[in-house]
């Protein structure tokens, strides 16, 4: 998994609340056996739609997504951060996420960000008024400034994801530390309940 | 102080703490199908990884295999990329193994959701994950039960544990009988109605009071099933009678002295009467009307008798935009009497009404009439191959086709439309599935979310009707 420090990127704005994974990546596109080559499957309704924000000269090369509340709702479909990651985004900017989406981007070296409503609104808000409106994530400090540094704002995030972001740890090899463990929970449920095995 | 049955389900599976909260718990269930496993076990290969305990491992092909032409066999798959999925799940299967797979045109497949607790498979008491949202399904048994994306996939697969935090409690009571007609999907909606779809984020809802209480295993599963509708990745409800009569005597349950240990242990899994939830929700049964949706999200549903709502009169802006863009996807104007909405096509299927006793309501309704002539096609989708064995043995499959309506091979169909199973651009569906938003059961479609009954009597009438005057 890629290492998440800080990334100073080109906002994207998706002026809409509860976009779901459906939306995100529709399912005719969910048939590859592999993680990779979901970008041109990105919110693929959307995108003949040449207003669309995607399709906006002035956002090519976004890296940042400012999207709205309840991103990434319904289907626990992993493509869907798979399909941003792949477009080239690394991180998502909302005033909140559904959970499952949530966990899944951190698996995958994309940053969810929850600012509050009003920060989000102040940011699509410049997004629409200043082109080539940028910003700077630092992870380390749990942090989102203008890229003038003219405005700042904190963000909460887990200390583990954050972890393992920062280092580009992956979760498998992590948990295996504790194999001894587990084979002793294992073992004791076993001996318990062994109708579960 | 009392704890929540979460409470309980959560510490007896707790591995491993961090400082921070960040949890291991251990996994009892491990649900595969053929969409969301693929990538997890190429990871697995990748790394020279093994699966840490392939006994927990109950796999099927559901999501896109096709629902008819089964007598072709494999040929009968004309999607290569359907057919790369259900050919690399097997492969995976042959490599890897299983406590049991059930693959495609096996007797005994179906929608992974339905044949977990058909087989037993599913007990009171366990960890269940799949990397499907709809997992909240098995929390009817008690069971801690939710989707995760496939890297948890291949991080169950190879550490038999789930990294996550723990969640809020919430209890959701429905006290009251149920008024004639009335299903535990129109219960289910009615909850999505008042508490949103974002209404249950962050939270395990227990689903409680004595409606759920009188409500069968299947109606459980129903409303357990869209907990995720209601933005929670885990719905449950108590072990009581009924959760134990319907595992006794399945292929995978305990038997013998083991079942009776197990009963006893299980009668435990019930929240203490001093427990805490965090949020609480009541509602009336008796207030509950047959419900449908009329836009492009679960929240967006009104009772039968109503009509579609006004933008105009929502207040905050962001949710009337919201209204007006499904309006306009939905086409549909606003104040339209719902049983003025004239119908497609007609879906009876997926994870959440699909079993026998939701064909048998269908059928009811059904029996020695006509579908109408505005509904283009009609379709009965069985959960499992168990599921339609059954339901010919009760000649159900005889009243549906003698209506008009198809009657196909097990499996998630239109659910999703991953497979054939299409609503066309612009076409109106009836749905007994648990999801409208837009493209869901194809580019363009647009989906009405109701009871199986609904469904039936809209198939027959051509338009919505309110079951309860249905003679
Ligand atoms: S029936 Fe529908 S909701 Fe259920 S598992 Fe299949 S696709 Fe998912």
């Amino acid at each position: 998994m890629d290492k998440f420090t800080v990334l100073t990127g080109l906002v994207a704005p998706l002026d809409r609340a509860n976009v779901d994974t459906d939306q995100i990546i529709p399912k005719e596109h969910l048939k590859s056996i592999k993680r990779t080559g979901f970008a041109n499957a990105l919110f693929a309704a959307w995108r003949h739609d040449p207003e669309f924000v995607l399709n906006q000269p002035r956002y090519r090369g976004a890296t940042i997504l400012l999207a709205r509340k309840n991103f990434g709702c319904g289907s626990s479909r992993e493509h869907a951060p798979w399909a941003l990651v792949d477009y080239g985004f690394r991180c998502v900017v909302a005033p909140s996420f559904a959970d499952i989406f949530y966990n899944n981007c951190f698996k995958n070296g994309l940053l969810p960000v929850v600012l509050s409503e009003a920060e989000v609104d102040r940011l699509f808000h410049d997004c629409a008024a200043f082109p080539g409106f940028k910003l700077v994530v630092n992870l380390e400090q749990q942090g989102v400034s203008t890229a003038d540094g003219s405005k700042s704002m904190r963000f909460e995030v887990n200390a583990f994801r954050k972890y393992c972001l920062l280092n580009g740890l992956d979760d498998i090899g992590l948990t295996l530390r504790h194999a001894g463990k587990i084979r002793e929970f294992e073992a004791r449920r076993k001996a318990q309940y062994p109708w579960y095995f | 102080m009392g704890k929540t049955l979460y409470d309980k389900l959560w510490d007896s599976h707790l591995v491993h703490v961090e400082d921070d909260g960040t949890a291991l718990i251990y996994i009892d269930r491990h649900l595969v199908h053929e969409v969301t496993s693929p990538q997890a076990y190429e990871g697995l290969k990748l790394a020279g990884r093994k699966p840490w305990r392939v006994d927990s491992v109950v796999a099927t092909a559901d999501h896109n295999t096709p629902t008819e032409r089964w007598e072709e066999g494999m040929a009968g798959v004309r999607d290569p990329f359907a057919k790369l999925q259900i050919e690399t799940l097997d492969a995976n299967m042959r490599e890897y193994g299983a406590k049991v797979y059930f693959p495609f045109l096996d007797k005994r497949q179906g929608i992974v959701h339905v044949i977990g607790p058909e087989q037993g498979a599913t007990l009171p008491g366990m960890t269940v994950v799949c990397g499907d949202s709809h997992t909240s399904t098995h929390g009817a048994f008690a069971c801690l039960a939710h989707g995760i994306g496939t890297s948890e996939v291949e991080h169950v697969l190879a550490t038999q544990c789930l990294i996550t935090r723990k969640m809020k409690n919430m209890r959701v009571a429905v006290d009251g009988p149920l008024g004639r007609g009335m299903t535990a999907k129109d219960v289910i909606l009615a909850i999505i109605g008042r508490i949103g779809t974002a209404g249950g984020t962050g939270h395990a809802i227990e689903f409680a009071g004595s409606t759920i209480r009188a409500l069968s295993m299947e109606g459980r599963m129903t409303v357990c099933n869209m907990a995720i509708e209601a933005g929670a990745r885990a719905g449950m409800v108590a072990v009581d009678d009924t959760t134990l009569a319907y595992v006794k005597g399945r292929p995978f349950a305990p038997a013998g002295a083991e079942w009776e240990r197990a009963a006893a242990c299980w009668r435990g899994l019930t929240s203490d009467p001093d427990a805490k939830f965090d949020r609480e929700v009541k509602l009336d049964a008796r207030a509950i009307k047959p419900h449908v949706t009329w836009g492009t999200s679960p929240e967006m549903v009104v009772a039968v008798d109503e009509a579609v709502p006004d933008p105009e009169r929502e207040k905050d802006a962001m949710r009337r935009e919201g209204m007006e863009r499904a309006l306009i996807y939905m086409g549909l104007e606003p104040r339209t009497r719902m049983t003025d909405i004239r119908l497609d096509k007609v879906f009876i299927g997926s994870c959440t009404n699909s079993r026998i006793e939701d064909l048998r309501l269908a059928a009811a309704v059904v029996k020695g009439r006509r579908l109408a002539s505005n509904i283009r096609q009609a379709l009965v989708v069985p959960g499992s191959g168990l599921v339609k064995a059954q339901a010919e043995r009760e000649g159900l499959d005889r009243v549906f086709r003698d209506a008009g309506f198809e009657w196909r091979e097990p499996g998630c169909s239109m659910c999703l439309g991953m497979n054939e199973d299409r609503v066309g651009p612009g076409e109106r569906c009836a749905s007994t599935s648990n999801r409208n938003f837009e493209g869901r059961q194809g580019e363009g479609a647009r989906t009405h979310l109701v009871s199986p009954a609904m469904a039936a009597a809209a198939a027959i009438a051509g338009h919505f009707v309110d079951v309860r005057e249905w003679r």
